[in-house]
């Protein structure tokens, strides 16, 4: 079946980028060394070849980044927000004409397609500053009050799944609405961060409105516990996202939190079963799944079970699974050999408790991370699969009768963050999105991002909202 | 107002539930006194009723009975839930007087005082009752994506509210921070001042009687820290607001809060006497206590394309 169609090698050039042999943190517009000198190295994880070598913050650096931030604070914040705003529409600009370099270096750097740096991160990524870029002088007409303030130093903790596009989503709104960051990038995908730093520098931002300090989790929590930051904005797991509220607690620190989920992606016997299929392909294997909305719960109406089932093993057997900077890949690599593990322990307890595997049949390539898409049936609603956040590649399909059961299947969850329906009927559509207890519900179609479109979950998915006019409020004060 | 000579009738004070009027499973009650604002005369009030000391067990049974009422109360339309409210505005006016008789003597105010207190919360019951049909196209709209996209944002109660009461503010505290949190939809446990719990529990029997369905508010009155930590750390809650906390509990709180993640609405910062509740309840409230127990839902659907081509949908 592999060999229906042949395609030749299509690889982005690398050469488009430039990767320095070590990193500094950037701290007050400079980049330094970590007080303690130390470092730590980043791979690429289809190849595990050492990319660079960056500075590992330690709680001195995150103290030094505070401080730059809050000294630069007192000028950004009483900057009128037109200067602002041309700042962010410069740094917009810049990222749109440095994307190709950006989107090889996300691909090198975190191991996803390059398709999907280059057609959905970046893209994303430049218009996200553009949007909140035009918010920053409009904050009067925002409807959260006649000239709202900022909040202070915002310490920013974001995860590896979508590097550039998460730094975005944390900078540019507080930015826009003056505050001044903070931003830890994860450890396994430190570069994007370093290289916006850079941009940072292009667009002539001034001095500590921006730190990048890279690092570990020690220096996420210093970061967030700092004493002398004023709102926490985490993207991450519930684990940790818990660790932090508790953390907070007492404090007058400002949370939002965008956590784990389970996404019930629910198919109706009249869905249109080809789009469907395209959608729970894109639900749950964009990104390798290691996305926190993913549609990692499929729930089908059983008249339709086998169709659906049997067209999807047919499409996933079409996947491409290689070279992340090939363009014809669909697959990329698991972001790392600690995630890498996880799934495949997680895949293991499913096949443990009874559930039945099936894998793409597609050759892994010997050296890096990578995971076979995966799907398990006989699937309930108490096996880990069903219950747990795999984070990869790996769907759970589960059946239903009615939409009651549907609803009650896929609201059976401590998560709340995604919900997809297919059905050509609108009324159903609306009925159930009504029902379901979801931050974001995608009805024919899935995994579809805007800067414009509010995205955050209900229950332990975490609280507040980023994208859209909703963005803003997490780092306004609004009381 | 009646004859001297005649005996009155005491009413048996008890807590609000489900709908019912139970005792506190415990059996426990509490001595309510008057409060004086004379210098040395702490604690040395005027006995007005027992009022029941509720248990963790009582908390625990007023989350089941908040939780079935969520999803009627949710499902029902914001204009039926204004109306309700607005029943409930209607209510109390009726019975202003015993409300002034109880604020007076729960809050060591004049009876002038009083009555301006108890005004001042009938009309918040009405403001809020207004906002519930209004509050969605504050708060949600829709989403001009880049794409083919129909894209809405809708604000969603988030479900089961534990409310900490004022402690100072008797009435019109609690009327403040009970109101928002149901107009959106939301259902509610709320602890009513410890030692002034007397006009909370008779607004239950307000309650009963205005069409808010049973379990949609539910009134416990007892030690606050008792009470507040079982639904702090009750699985079944979404969401807590800590107004009449002081400092240390409510950091306690929103700690054990943590454990699955709710939704914690803050008490404002602590007066020079020590007190927790130093907002200003007369003055306009605004929108945040509406907004805080709100989940927004973003909806998407493909917008496609007519014509002789055909549509994508």
């Amino acid at each position: 079946m592999a060999s229906a169609f042949e395609y030749a090698p299509a690889p982005e050039s690398r050469s488009v980028v430039d990767i320095a042999p070590s990193y500094g943190l950037f701290i007050d517009g400079e980049f330094t060394e970590a007080a303690d000198g130390k470092v730590f190295k980043t791979v690429s994880p289809s190849s595990e070849e050492v990319l660079s070598e960056v500075a590992q913050a330690g709680t001195a650096d995150v103290d030094r980044a505070v401080k730059a931030a809050r000294k630069a604070f007192e000028k950004w914040s009483a900057l009128p927000g037109s200067e602002r705003a041309k700042y962010l529409f410069r740094i917009a600009r810049i990222i749109q004409e440095r994307s190709r370099e950006l989107a090889v270096l996300e691909t090198l750097d975190n191991g996803k397609p390059i398709k999907e740096t280059r057609d959905a991160d970046l893209p994303l990524v430049a218009a996200h500053f553009f949007y909140y870029a035009g918010w920053a002088d409009k904050l009067d007409h925002a409807g959260y009050g006649a000239n709202p303030r900022p909040l202070g130093v915002a310490g920013q903790v974001i995860p590896w799944n979508f590097p550039l596009l998460m730094l975005a989503w944390k900078i540019a709104p507080a930015l826009a609405t003056g505050n001044t960051v903070v931003l830890k990038p994860a450890e396994t995908t430190p570069l994007s961060a370093l290289f916006f730093a850079d941009i940072c520098r292009q667009a002539g931002l001034p001095k500590g409105v921006v730190n990048i300090l890279t690092g570990y989790g020690d220096a996420g929590e210093a970061l967030v516990t700092h004493p002398d930051v004023n709102k926490v904005a985490f993207t991450g797991s519930t684990a940790v996202g818990k660790a932090i509220a508790r953390s907070v607690a007492g404090t007058d620190k400002k949370v939002t939190l965008e956590l784990g989920g389970k996404g019930a992606n629910i198919v109706f016997d009249d869905a249109p079963i080809d789009q469907a299929v395209e959608g729970i392909v894109t639900g749950i294997f964009f990104n390798q799944g290691q996305v926190c909305c993913a549609g990692s719960r499929l729930l089908v109406q059983e008249s339709v079970q086998d169709e659906v089932l049997d067209a999807l093993k047919r499409r996933l057997s079409t996947l491409r699974l290689g070279d992340p900077l090939d363009k014809n890949t669909d697959i990329g690599a698991i972001n790392s050999a600690e995630q890498l593990a996880r799934i495949t322990s997680l895949v293991e307890t499913g096949e443990a408790e009874g559930a039945e595997r099936w894998s793409a049949p597609c050759e892994l390539p010997s050296s890096g991370y990578w995971f076979a898409p995966t799907l398990f049936t006989n699937v309930t609603q108490a096996h880990t699969v069903a219950r747990d956040e795999i984070f990869g590649p790996v769907l759970s399909v589960l059946s239903f009768r009615t939409p009651d059961e549907a609803v009650a299947k896929a609201n059976n969850s401590q998560y709340g963050l995604s919900a997809g329906i297919w059905t050509e009927k609108g009324s159903r559509i609306l009925a159930v999105a009504n029902k379901l207890r979801a931050g974001v519900v995608w009805a024919n179609t899935f995994n579809k991002f805007d800067p414009t479109s509010p995205f955050g979950g209900y229950k332990e998915s975490g609280f507040g909202r980023e994208g859209g006019r909703h963005g803003l409020e997490a780092y306004l004060d609004v009381r | 107002m009646s004859d001297n000579n005649r005996l009155g009738v005491f009413k048996t004070y008890k807590l609000y539930v489900g709908g019912k009027f139970p005792r506190s499973e415990s059996g426990r009650v509490y001595e309510v006194t008057t409060k004086t604002s004379a210098a040395g005369t702490a604690g040395k009030g005027q006995w007005l009723a027992n009022a029941p000391q509720s248990s963790r067990k009582d908390a625990r049974d007023a989350v089941v009975a908040a939780r079935k009422a969520f999803g009627g109360w949710s499902g029902a339309t914001a204009y039926n839930r204004g109306q309700v409210l607005y029943r409930v505005a209607e209510m109390l006016e009726g019975r202003k007087e015993q409300f002034v008789r109880e604020v007076a003597a729960s809050e060591g105010l004049s009876k002038s005082k009083a009555a301006a207190a108890v005004d001042a919360a009938i009309d918040r019951w009405v403001w809020y009752a207004g906002w519930t049909d209004k509050i969605g196209q504050i708060a949600g709209g829709a989403n001009p994506v880049a794409g083919p996209f129909f894209n809405l944002s809708t604000p969603e109660p988030t479900g089961v509210v534990a409310v900490l009461a004022p402690q100072k503010s008797s009435f019109l505290g609690l009327v403040s921070v009970i109101a928002p949190v149901i107009a959106t939809g939301n259902t509610a446990v709320v602890i009513a001042s410890a030692d002034a719990p007397l006009p909370a529990l008779s607004l239950g029997e307000v309650l009963a009687t205005s069409d808010v369905p049973g379990g949609v508010v539910n009134i416990l009155s007892g030690v606050t820290a008792e009470i507040a930590a079982p639904l702090a750390a009750h699985q079944d809650v979404n969401a807590i607001d800590l107004t009449g906390a002081d400092a240390e509990l409510a950091k306690e709180l929103e700690i054990a809060a943590a454990d699955n993640l709710k939704r914690v609405l803050r008490p404002q910062p602590v007066d020079t006497d020590g007190a927790s509740d130093s907002e200003d309840w007369l003055a306009s409230p605004g929108t945040h206590r509406l907004t805080a127990f709100l989940e927004t839902k973003t909806v998407w659907h493909p917008t496609g394309a007519l014509g002789a081509a055909g549509s994508s949908y």
